[in-house]
């Protein structure tokens, strides 16, 4: 049977087919929906989980492993930022059952802080990686991957990027095979890595690192698709699919192993083809590993590092390379400029009500990675900054030690970004005697990738009721002595706490205790009108941000646009009549 | 470029219904023997962005972004939208534009202003684009969320797939109890004319 499936749809399937057994996770796009699937469809034969984070769910994948279990820690490219620790030291221990660790990574940062390439990671600890080119490769890799992880005693990275995991493409569909392992066994010089242990582990790496070359020459994963010999080009991941369009006629080595790389093969290819170039996504990753081999090729000189590739892009690289015709039958029609449309909160989010209160009380709001960091840009223009996950803590008490800003520091944290990594930062601010306030903004879910479970949302990623972390009681656990509980729909009442957590010369922790309004399920009430009667034009209801408020092409006398409400997208959540100062807000009866 | 590949260009703004309509057209596509290829970013759609779905499909797809200019058709299911990607059409194709227009928040903030006459402007670059009435069309069917699928509709009149495929997808696709109704919509765009 075959199936049209994503990138993501496939890697789970895979996992299922080729006898996986134990999945962990922490949600990022694009890597978010292998886990959905996961747990939709396979959880008769497979045990999936959310962690906290990824260090976490590293962790635990790397325990079943141990274990016996064939397992996968599936995280977005930043992700393995967090999950850096054990992987290095992974690597010398090596697995139980074979063990998987999937990076998303996400070139042109559709959904991303960063673009980096983590395929410098795969290089960093000495482990193979595997890049499929579509959803079938997405697949078939899986069990590439087992196998490899089993036979050299290595977990292997499975890199995809946002193309890979969202795109579509036919799959064959096969049955589920399963692998026997034995449970965890002793061997304290395998698994123990302490210094007498790790040298002797790390000579082995070393060795295996030889072996996987030398497997890397005579894999399938590696092939060659001969064409016409002038122009021969080194590739991989999704950039293969575009050559192939961009170029028809060129002869090219298809890398599925993208480290450690067959160079004896390639240097094969190089004295088989006049002209030898790399075309890769990002970093010129193979191109170094190539040029450091002595073997003459070109690739970031004509293809950029910058952004995803395209058709045109590489098309573009081989003209400017001299290698092929400029074509001239795609003249493309000038591009009409359009009104950007950028990301807003949603309507009714109750993120708004606290930008709002933020914006009058005149504080230096440090943000994090979530919904709410949509507060930066006009016209809440709140957020201040936004580095990382969980940074939003540590940088008001940073600002603060500074002693150089006079605004009040306040730290703006989600419930699942506390969990994943605010925590030891609110710990940090007791300590060492900080006085910012931290406002954790709790909806209840993990919102920006759509959604998921966490610790807060009394429900595990299979669906199983589970006990939720009281946050109050945490924080009191941690040493914080005021804390608060906020209605961010209540603006005068959260203003009223706000301002006085704010002037408190201790740290303060603030809890907003609205849902998400999409998320676990869209909530909507009586939507608002403007009663065109009261409304003085004034534009203060825009400043709230609101999508269900637009100007209604009407103008007043002095010609400023009234506003009105579109009554299907209004949940009825009265932040905008809050602050309407003529009253001119009110309930739509009809 | 392999001969004999058809690219579909679908877009509009976050929660017009343009990932299932292209995951109709794809599978349509796959269920009529033709390799298949889907391509869209997720995350931020959700939150009132622009949303663009590449569908491609002929005897072999590598790629799965279609390149510049190179659609055999541009499904535009909102009017600035339309203006914004109609240049991606080929000259021999067909740009369809839903007759709607959806104005984000920026415009109230007074920097940004909606384009003037877009209809006219899309007609000026592809004459023989249609322009649809689609929302008001799906209203009159009795459900303002048709639009998806009266839209493919049209569009199928200038694929050559089979009807019989059309509607066993869409059945199958549309929302829980919708089937018929989506049905209509997609009888009511096929047989559109203007």
């Amino acid at each position: 049977m075959e199936m049209l499936l994503a990138g993501n749809e496939a890697l789970a399937r895979g996992f299922y087919e080729y006898g996986g057994e134990f999945a962990s996770a922490y949600p990022g796009t694009p890597s978010t929906e292998i886990m959905q699937v996961m747990a939709a469809f396979f959880k008769e034969d497979v045990y999936s989980e959310w962690a906290p984070n990824e260090k976490v769910a590293l962790e635990t994948a790397v325990g079943a492993s141990y274990g016996g279990a064939r397992s996968i820690a599936v995280m977005k490219h930043v992700g393995l930022n967090v999950a850096a620790d054990p992987l290095m030291t992974l690597s010398y221990t090596g697995v139980g059952a074979g063990l998987i660790i999937v990076t998303a990574d996400d070139p042109s940062m559709h959904s991303s802080q960063n673009e980096q390439d983590n395929r410098y990671y795969g290089k960093f600890a000495s482990i193979p990686i595997l890049e499929p080119s579509d959803s079938q490769e997405a697949k078939d890799f899986v069990k590439y991957a087992f196998e490899i992880s089993e036979k050299f005693d290595t977990p292997v990275m499975l890199r995809l990027t946002t193309r890979i995991s969202h795109s579509k493409g036919l799959v064959q569909i096969g049955k589920r095979e399963t692998a026997d392992h034995s449970g965890f066994e002793r061997n304290i010089e395998k698994y123990v890595m302490v210094p007498s242990h790790a040298i002797k582990r790390h000579a082995i790496i070393i060795e295996r690192l030889k072996k996987l070359k030398e497997y890397a020459e005579e894999t399938k994963l590696n092939k060659i698709i001969w064409n016409d010999r002038k122009v021969g080009v080194v590739t991989g991941s999704i950039a293969y699919q575009h050559t192939r369009d961009a170029f028809p006629e060129a002869s090219v080595l298809k890398l599925g192993m993208g480290y450690p790389l067959p160079i004896n093969k390639i240097k094969k290819f190089a004295s088989e083809v006049e002209h030898l170039f790399v075309v890769e996504e990002l970093e010129p990753f193979y191109e170094e590993e190539i040029k450091v081999a002595g073997v003459a090729i070109e690739g970031k000189k004509y293809f950029p590092s910058l952004l995803e590739l395209n058709v045109d892009l590489v098309r573009k690289g081989f003209e400017d390379a001299g290698v092929m015709e400029a074509d001239k039958s795609a003249s493309v029609e000038t591009k009409d400029t359009v009104l950007p449309r950028p990301p807003v909160l949603c309507a009714g989010c109750p993120h708004r009500g606290i930008m709002v209160v933020l914006r009058k009380l005149k504080v230096f709001t440090t943000g994090d990675i979530g919904c709410y960091t949509l507060g930066a840009l006009p016209p809440l223009s709140q957020i201040d900054t936004c580095l990382c996950m969980g940074a939003s803590i540590g940088h008001a008490i940073g600002i603060e030690k500074a002693g150089k800003t006079k605004k009040k520091a306040v730290a703006i944290i989600g419930d699942s970004t506390f969990f994943h990594s605010g925590m030891t930062s609110l710990a940090s601010a007791v300590y060492n005697k900080s006085s910012i306030t931290v406002i954790i903004a709790d909806n209840r879910t993990t919102a920006m990738t759509g959604g998921q479970e966490n610790p807060s949302t009394s429900k595990t990623l299979m669906g199983e009721d589970t006990s939720v972390i009281n946050l109050p009681d945490l924080c009191k656990a941690l040493g914080v002595e005021h804390i608060k509980i906020v209605d961010p729909y209540d603006i005068d009442e959260t203003y009223a706490i706000l301002r006085e957590e704010v002037d408190r010369d201790t740290v303060s922790v603030v809890i907003t205790n609205r849902p998400c309004m999409l998320f676990p399920k869209k909530i909507k009430d009586t939507p608002l009108r403007i009663d065109t009667d009261k409304c003085t034009a004034c534009g203060i209801c825009f400043s709230v941000g609101c999508p269900a408020i637009s100007g209604s092409g009407a103008t007043n006398d002095k010609g400023k646009p009234i506003p009105v409400i579109d009554p299907a997208m209004c949940t009825g959540c009265w932040i905008c009549a809050k602050v309407c100062p003529a009253e001119a807000i009110v309930e739509d009866k009809s | 470029m392999k001969k004999g590949t058809t690219n579909i260009l679908i877009v509009g703004v976050g929660g017009q219904g343009v990932l299932l309509a292209s995951e109709i057209l794809s599978e349509v596509a796959k269920s009529s023997d033709l390799d298949t290829k889907k391509s869209e970013v997720h995350g931020m759609s959700q939150r009132g962005g622009v949303v663009t779905s590449h569908v491609r499909f002929g005897e072999k797809v590598f790629s799965p972004l279609i390149p510049n200019g190179e659609a055999d058709a541009v499904l535009a299911f909102e009017l600035a939208e339309g203006l914004r990607w109609s240049h991606q059409c080929k000259s021999s194709g067909i740009t369809i534009v839903n007759n709607q227009k959806i104005i984000p928040t920026i415009v109230s903030t007074g920097k940004f202003s909606y384009p003037d006459s877009p209809a006219d402007k899309i007609k000026k670059k592809n004459p023989g684009a249609r322009i649809i009435n689609a929302f008001e069309l799906a209203k009159e069917l009795g459900n303002s969320r048709l639009v998806n699928t009266i839209m493919l509709g049209v569009l199928s009149q200038f694929l050559d797939l089979e009807e019989e495929k059309w509607i066993e997808v869409i059945q199958r696709m549309a929302p829980k109890g919708t089937g018929e109704l989506n049905k209509k919509g997609f009888l009511e765009g096929r047989k559109f004319e203007n």
